[in-house]
């Protein structure tokens, strides 16, 4: 299989006009610091968002009725053993193991409490628990990738899995994504929603991957990294991650609070 | 301020988003169950086949649902939250209940989020019922843009297509209190 992949790979290099990553580099590079703090919808380094951005300026607008508020979920929609990703089938998923855990806060400070969070991600080898992700490396039968937990009254979120490993895709030449979690939040407000990915402190990958780039203030990209804490990390069993998430800031006013 | 920024949901969130029943906000048989569907399409007028689409809305009587169990949907309660993915098609649709005014003198709207491959942050709009009444959001768009915002009514439901880009793109929304 190994060979084969080699084989694949020296063909698609030789076709012209193949994109390299010294090319998106350039691209990259030429990007840097034109976004605010949030992602750049148009952001032609990462190819699948050519078609898929508008070009249109959002049009901003007070939210009202429903947007003041955000769906609820209870312990009817999430049991706790779903916060836990390596005891989902018969044995241990191979891998590090780890607990990634943190505090959800709102725009203004206010822990974001009993709220969903799902999360979904590759196995320590790179690979997708998923159809369409079909690269040479082995599935873990005893890992699926995703989980879900509620905040406790502090905000804070907790989950066991293990550590994702980086995986190839096709935006260019020798495109490898830096490892990641996704992450899906909902906040107090509807217009707090949230779906980003989790990284790893001191990935070698970041400078080369157009989605992580894509937020071109190194400032806000640098919120999307956890940190490793060792006082997390259990002696002879797993190690411990840090990401704490704020949200931006809530509408309602304490009247409607009410 | 800094808020965590968003990513996209990438071409793999089906392991982690979609869920049985999530785009049942109330069981298709139900007695005043209307279809509230449409296409995603990219700035070319293909189908997006790997979105993801989230609604939230108020119930027929404009109340705000504060009840649970949207992931395990007893086929009782109203919560209001719904998410489905597109089919290869770029298709998507839910089975739900036309909501009723949540303010007097507003007309009422399904909120809605798109996600997508490629799309590198949530985008949210607004599904309007269709009607007469005088709207400020939708008054101030000129005709084409105001268009796009509003739902097309069906025999047993509702037609809302979203257009990520180009001809007939949709108006996507920003709040105040948001980093842009």
């Amino acid at each position: 299989m190994e060979a084969k992949y080699r084989l694949a790979t020296f063909a698609w290099s030789s076709v012209a006009n193949v994109t390299t990553q010294a090319d998106i580099n350039r691209e990259i590079d030429q990007l840097r610091g034109s976004g605010g703090p949030q992602p750049r919808l148009d952001y032609p380094p990462y190819r699948s968002s050519v078609l898929r951005h508008p070009t249109r300026d959002r049009q901003l607008v007070d939210p009202e009725g429903v947007e003041l508020w955000a769906p609820c979920f209870g312990a009817a929609d999430v049991d706790d053993a779903e916060a836990d990703l390596t005891i989902q089938r018969a044995g241990e998923p191979l891998g590090e193991r780890m607990v990634v855990t943190g505090r959800i806060t709102d725009g203004d400070g206010r822990p974001v409490r009993d709220q969903l969070v799902e999360i979904w991600q590759a196995n320590a080898s790179g690979r997708y628990w998923h159809q369409r992700d079909q690269h040479p490396a082995p599935l873990d039968p005893n890992f699926v990738g995703a989980g879900r937990c509620l905040t406790g009254a502090d905000g804070v979120y907790s989950f066991q899995t293990i550590k994702p490993g980086a995986y190839p895709w096709r935006n260019h030449v020798n495109a490898w994504r830096p490892a990641h979690i996704h992450f899906s939040l909902f906040g107090t407000d509807f217009t707090q929603r949230l779906v980003t990915q989790m990284y790893f402190p001191g990935d070698p990958l970041f400078d080369l991957d157009p989605i992580y780039q894509s937020i071109t203030d190194p400032k806000a990209r640098e919120m999307l990294v956890a940190s490793y804490d060792h006082e997390l990390t259990t002696p002879e069993y797993r190690l411990g991650y840090r990401w704490d998430i704020v949200l931006s800031g809530t509408h309602r006013t304490p009247l409607e609070e009410q | 301020m800094t808020f965590a920024p968003g990513q996209t949901v990438g071409p793999f969130f089906h392991l982690g988003l979609p869920f049985e029943g999530g785009n049942l906000l109330v069981p298709t048989a139900h007695p005043d169950a209307v279809r509230l569907h449409g296409r995603v399409f990219d700035g070319e007028g293909a189908g997006v086949p790997d979105s993801v689409i989230e609604i939230w809305q108020a119930d027929p009587s404009g109340r705000v649902p504060r009840g649970t169990g949207s992931f395990h949907r007893d086929g009782f309660t109203f919560t209001g939250w719904g998410r489905a993915q597109t089919d290869g098609d770029g298709h998507y649709w839910f089975s739900t209940l036309i909501p009723g005014v949540t303010e007097p003198g507003r007309r009422p709207f399904i909120a809605v989020t798109v996600f997508a491959r490629g799309l590198t942050d949530r985008l949210f709009t607004r599904a309007y019922l269709p009607g007469d009444e005088p709207e400020a959001l939708l008054d101030g768009l000129e005709p084409g843009r105001r268009d796009t915002l509003i739902a097309t009514r069906e025999e047993r439901g509702l037609l809302f297509d979203i257009h990520l880009q180009g001809e007939g793109e949709t108006v996507f929304l920003s709040y105040p209190r948001q980093a842009r």
